[in-house]
């Protein structure tokens, strides 16, 4: 991709792929094109954990024995996220774009990568106090089943809810963050009617389907994780799941530029990374 | 020895010093400049303009997938780790801070150590935690060179005396001499 540079790959590359490889023929789960730093340097974070002396010996502990697998899977995943995490990415979403979805008789979402809930959470909260949440069907996947869970229960540390609070109230939040959740020893239940009209299940972007025509679609940094080749493969996932005027948006670092379906959205937000797809397509 | 990458880390109050040695260095067009600063998560470009005001070269806040250049400066975003691909694509990645930070000096410079090997440098300057010691180890280890600023002199000693501790580097330099001794490295690359 560059001339630029000589990149040197070394022995540790091969023990990577094996790796991924063994975990592919007996788990099924495709890693091949996530992004490579990123899985070597978890999986060398893991292995120091370990009493395994290299990777290959990793590998024999996570193709037998399936509970160390599945840390392995969460050191993968990457389940960091926040409530209205880029405040300013949300406070566009209500200005800008919930205003149009308010003309629509009915709203379909799909909020891919939701992790353990808090981002898809936040949007409920928006489009409460937009008076629109009660037109709209919310589906958040994520690939993880464990985090799927944590995501259902709407429960998060009372610790994180000072920045939470903070988030939301430069995102343009309209009332008291307090009122969206009650405080239970030091744990923050979030008001169970945002739960309403939300769908959690889980889908692999790199194996599943799409499964329905979408208003709006939210993926933000999960891209990342992946190669171009990848990112190439789902966007054209989320075209394909896609309304014509639906908007799709994804992190505040993550790009469609380098991918083939470029030319099918128009740009609504360089600085926020909110796509449209044509009407025409 | 050939040079094709300097990382530099350093903290907060890192600013004055990165200016001393990018107002010195001079051979930018041989060498692509990565800067993990830590800062504050909602900081805008503010860094990435002060440094193309400082070096006059293009100065990218890396997105993901941003690919790597000569003769151009790279800064780590707020709040995100920055990986190297062997594609010389960036990655960037939201995962648990390191030495409570994020970007982290560390997971970027392990990065470069891998990617790059023996071509990389790794400078660590003023700070006031332990992050990049373990990365300027690393790029030791593969026989990359390594500086580090001179604590006793520096601002916030703790980053050099850590990476100092964790590395025993090539060199433990005076800020004034740093840009300086970077123009010999990398003018010898062209010497071969
Ligand atoms: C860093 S989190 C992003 C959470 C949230 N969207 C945010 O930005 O705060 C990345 C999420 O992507 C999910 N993920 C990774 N690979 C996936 C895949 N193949 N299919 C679906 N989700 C995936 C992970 O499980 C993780 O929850």
């Amino acid at each position: 991709m560059t001339d630029d540079f000589k990149f040197s790959n070394n022995d540790e590359d091969i023990e990577v792929i094996l790796f991924l490889e063994a975990i592919k023929l007996k788990y099924g789960y495709n890693f091949g094109d996530y992004s490579r730093a990123h899985i070597k340097r978890r999986i060398k974070n893991r292995l120091v954990k370990t009493d395994c002396k290299n990777i290959l010996e990793l590998a024999h502990k996570a193709i037998t024995d399936e509970a160390f697998f599945a840390n392995i899977l969460l050191d993968f995943s990457i389940n960091v996220t926040e409530m209205f995490r880029d405040p300013d990415f949300f406070k566009h979403l209500r200005n800008e774009i919930i205003p149009i979805l308010e003309t629509y008789p009915q709203i379909k979402i799909w909020h891919a990568g939701c992790s353990s809930g808090e981002e898809v959470y936040s949007l409920a909260i928006i489009l409460k106090e937009s008076g629109l949440y009660d037109r709209c069907k919310i589906y958040a996947t994520d690939f993880n089943a464990t985090i799927i869970d944590v995501a259902k229960d709407g429960i998060y540390n009372l610790e994180s809810i000072k920045e939470y609070t903070k988030n939301y109230n430069l995102s343009g939040g309209k009332q008291s963050f307090s009122d969206y959740y009650t405080v239970k020893y030091d744990h923050a239940i979030l008001d169970s009617s945002l739960k309403k009209n939300i769908i959690f299940a889980e889908h692999n972007l790199v194996t599943d389907g799409s499964f329905g025509e979408f208003n709006l679609i939210i993926c933000r940094n999960v891209l990342i994780y992946f190669n171009r080749n990848l990112q190439n493969k789902v966007n054209n996932l989320f075209l394909d799941s896609l309304a014509k005027g639906g908007y799709l948006c994804l992190g505040s670092k993550e790009t469609i530029d380098y991918s083939e379906v470029k030319k099918q959205y128009d740009t609504f937000s360089s600085e926020h990374k909110i796509y449209r797809k044509n009407r025409k397509v | 020895m050939k040079y094709d990458v300097v990382v530099i880390g350093t903290s907060a109050g890192g600013l004055d010093a990165l200016r001393k040695i990018l107002t010195t260095f001079k051979h930018f067009d041989d060498i692509a400049l990565i800067i993990i600063q830590h800062r504050n998560p909602i900081s805008n470009n503010y860094l990435s303009n002060i440094l193309s005001d400082m070096t006059g070269r293009i100065t990218l806040e890396i997105e993901d997938k941003t690919l790597l250049k000569k003769g151009v400066v790279y800064v780590v975003p707020p709040n995100y780790h920055a990986l190297i691909e062997k594609n010389g694509l960036f990655t960037l990645d939201t995962s648990e801070k390191v030495c409570y930070a994020r970007p982290s000096i560390d997971v970027t410079f392990k990065s470069f150590a891998d990617a790059f090997g023996v071509s990389v440098i790794g400078i660590i300057l003023t700070g006031a935690n332990n992050d990049g010691g373990q990365g300027l180890y690393e790029i030791k280890l593969v026989h990359g060179y390594t500086i580090v600023q001179n604590p006793t002199t520096a601002e916030a000693p703790v980053m050099p005396n850590y990476a100092i501790k964790c590395t025993n580097p090539d060199e433990i330099l005076e800020l004034d001499d740093i840009g300086a001794r970077l123009n010999e490295l990398i003018r010898k690359n062209g010497e071969k």
